[in-house]
């Protein structure tokens, strides 16, 4: 035991005192609250303001067409040759030309500009007149218009758990969230570190210490005490990114009084609220503020000792079932290049229960093949993490947790195999035949 | 008392036999030459002394104790294929070896403090191995086979890639540790290069010992009585006791190799050649352990 310890303090120590550490350790929350941050800041700048000149020949839009604050609006007359040379001496950012027009059927509406104009202008241009021509519409065919919006129907289903903890305001876009979020850092982990714990064992094997090592202690020692080494490694990271992102975002924050830029929950209601239409803006910010509120009860919640203790286990389970087997891989090659085809098939079940966790398994988390994908331990440590916030039977998250168990069990035996004999082989192709001889080889 | 036992070890891989009843033993405090021909097997069997692998069949008994892991701490073990972490630092590496090998942290360090003020290192403690020239990355590599003080050290291929200074060096150190009561075992297919330090050898060839003994005894087991003069004169040999192999003249100087015949004692042909030309060399032509094994080889083919 007193070995392993030494391996777990090597592996742990030269690693963290890597630059390539301390770099992406110190800089990964300083991008982070770059993202969060910058786009809030530049948000608060606005664009300079935008000036567009108005030809209006159909006289449709005269007085209509309001400026906003960063739109102005400068309506012109005369001929739209005139209104052209007129426009070539500004420096305004368009002209708009409205032709004479026919309401069923408004055609040949330009912009003119110096400089390609902005997708955003020639939205905001193009949802003014089309609301202006629905409004001439409506009057042309005696429908009120404040009548219809009194009509209009907007309804948000609030989702309620009933569980044995009484109702609880729930909603699926916090639930999907954590889980998703749980199952992508598992994903990068394993990979991070799985590869890190291959690299280390091929470097191993090339400086040729590996037969000093072992003269030393059991292959089966090195092994173990390389993957629970790297895994402190990653461990630590991990803790400190969470603990510099919250305070350097944090501080920030304290800093600028900028707030966060919205998160991808309030983008997407955002989204919905901008697909509405302009005019329900201070409907939908009313329904926004009682979002928000869903949210953060929402997120209030969440099973956060159930998720966090089951990110944890996933993580380290996840993380030593594939751990074992890149380190097996890395025993079984003398060198980066050749470790593509025994990687393929360790990739390939990750990859898959990735792309199914934000798939099939975030629709349909109770469903047949996210309850088979969070049983079987080489997809389970993504699967599950998606299906936890969701609430999962007691049953299911025992066994699968279980199997996740005996499944590395299962892989460090295997690797442990393979490792022993690979370690000490230079020189020869592997493939498969030979790496399940290996298995049963008396050393 | 011998060191190490080895009692019919046999090792097979898949498609060879890498080790065929292999018994011989090594006696405590001597330098021990394992020789032979590359693949012969040296390395499988130090890879079962050193408890790398395990043996098909048979035993070894380290200390009259059956191996046992226990024993690793007690042999320092230097392979052929020589490798550091080359990131580390030097004096890191080296006291994570020798913790490795069960010293406590107190004990590595002055353990290395001593070995670093013996070969003058001092400046290098705190360079990565891979700053350091490939004879100071052996030189490292040689501390750490030794640190622990162990009562058996095994070297393979002790003197290849070390320049003729550090290899007289290691030399000396080898010498100093068997003085202080280490055995040591060379293993080498360049026979020639440790002949003269090795008390005892065993042959290897083919997997299977061919030859073990004192150095001593195995060569007069195969000496042939032949002595090579060298002298002024005319040298023409008449008497039955004394027969001429080879005789070469040059300049009134004559190089000939004469053999004993039954009987005749170096000092009779001494005589001999006195009455008769001017002596200025007179030599026993001992066979080279090289000569030894490429006889006894063939001698074993034709068997």
């Amino acid at each position: 035991m007193h070995k392993i310890w030494l391996i777990i303090q090597r592996e742990y120590l030269t690693r963290v005192r890597k630059k390539s550490f301390i770099i992406m350790t110190f800089l990964t929350p300083l991008l982070l609250a770059a993202f969060m941050v910058i786009p809030a800041w530049l948000a608060t700048i606005s664009d300079s303001d935008e000036t567009v000149m108005v030809l209006d020949e159909s006289g449709l839009f005269l007085d209509k067409l309001e400026s906003k604050e960063d739109l102005k609006l400068i309506p012109v007359a005369g001929s739209l040759d005139q209104a052209k040379t007129v426009y070539q001496e500004t420096d305004y950012t368009a002209l708009l030309h409205i032709p004479k027009l026919d309401l069923d059927n408004p055609e040949g509406i330009r912009i003119y500009s110096k400089k390609n104009t902005s997708l955003q202008v020639k939205f905001r241009l193009e949802n003014m007149l089309e609301n202006e021509i629905e409004n001439q519409r409506f009057v042309a065919s005696g429908i009120d218009r404040d009548m219809l919006n009194s009509m209009k129907a907007n309804i948000d289903v609030t989702t309620v758990n009933l569980s044995e903890r009484g109702e609880q305001d729930s909603n699926v876009w916090v639930t999907s969230g954590a889980g998703i979020i749980g199952a992508v850092i598992i994903y990068f982990f394993i990979f991070l570190y799985g590869v890190q714990i291959m690299r280390g064992v091929i470097e191993e094997k090339t400086n040729r210490i590996v037969e000093v090592m072992i003269s030393s202690v059991k292959p089966f020692q090195l092994m173990m005490g390389k993957i629970v080494g790297i895994a402190g490694v990653g461990l630590t990271q991990f803790l400190l990114w969470v603990v510099l992102s919250t305070i350097v975002v944090g501080g920030v924050q304290a800093a600028f009084g900028i707030k966060p830029a919205p998160t991808p929950i309030e983008q997407l209601q955002a989204g919905r609220a901008a697909a509405a239409g302009e005019e329900e803006q201070t409907e939908e910010a009313a329904s926004n503020s009682e979002t928000l509120a869903e949210v953060s009860g929402a997120i209030a919640n969440l099973n956060f000792p159930l998720i966090i203790g089951c990110f944890l286990f996933y993580f380290l389970g996840g993380y030593l079932l594939y751990g074992s087997l890149f380190g097996a891989i890395g025993a079984a090659v003398d060198n980066e290049t050749d470790t593509q085809q025994f990687m393929f098939p360790i990739t390939i079940p990750l990859i898959i229960s990735f792309i199914m966790s934000y798939t099939v398994v975030i629709k349909n988390p109770d469903g047949p093949v996210a309850f088979w994908m969070s049983i079987i331990p080489f997809t389970s440590p993504i699967v599950m993490m998606v299906r936890v916030p969701f609430g999962v039977p007691a049953s299911e998250l025992l066994l699968s947790m279980a199997l996740l168990v005996l499944g590395f069990i299962f892989t460090t035996w295997i690797a442990s195999r393979i490792y022993r004999v690979g370690i000490l082989m230079y020189g020869k192709k592997i493939n498969y035949k030979e790496l399940s001889k290996w298995l049963f080889y008396r050393v | 008392m011998s060191i190490l036992r080895i009692e019919g070890v046999t090792k097979r891989y898949a498609n060879h036999t890498a080790l065929d009843n292999v018994s011989f033993v090594i006696p405590t405090g001597c330098i021990f030459g394992l020789l032979g021909p590359n693949g012969a097997g040296k390395t499988s069997l130090i890879r079962i002394i050193t408890q790398i692998t395990g043996a098909d069949s048979g035993e070894i008994y380290f200390k009259d104790q059956r191996l046992k892991p226990d024993h690793i701490k007690d042999i320092g073990y230097l392979p052929e294929e020589r490798g550091l972490y080359k990131k580390m630092k030097v004096g890191e590496q080296l006291l994570y070896l020798a913790q490795l090998k069960g010293l406590s942290k107190d004990e590595a360090v002055a353990r290395i403090k001593e070995w670093v003020a013996r070969f003058e290192i001092k400046e290098w403690m705190n360079k990565h191995i891979e700053d350091l020239s490939k004879g100071m990355q052996q030189k490292v590599q040689f501390m750490a086979t030794v640190m622990h003080e162990p009562s058996l050290i095994i070297l393979d291929e002790p003197f290849s890639g070390f320049d003729p200074i550090n290899a007289n060096l290691i030399k000396d150190e080898i010498l100093r540790l068997r003085d202080n009561g280490a055995t040591i075992i060379f293993s080498t297919h360049r026979m020639e290069s440790v002949e003269e330090l090795c008390d005892n050898i065993a042959l290897i060839n083919r997997a299977r010992k061919v030859l073990d003994g004192p150095v001593r005894e195995i060569k007069d087991t195969y000496k042939t009585d032949t002595f090579q003069v060298i002298g002024n004169g005319r040298l023409l040999i008449t008497s039955p006791d004394f027969e001429v192999l080879e005789q070469h003249e040059n300049h009134g100087v004559f190089r000939a190799a004469i053999k004993l015949l039954e009987g005749a004692t170096p000092n009779d042909l001494l005589r001999y050649l006195i009455q008769r030309v001017e002596v200025h060399s007179f030599v026993e032509l001992v066979p080279s352990i090289n000569d030894i094994f490429i006889r006894k080889v063939k001698e074993t083919h034709h068997a």
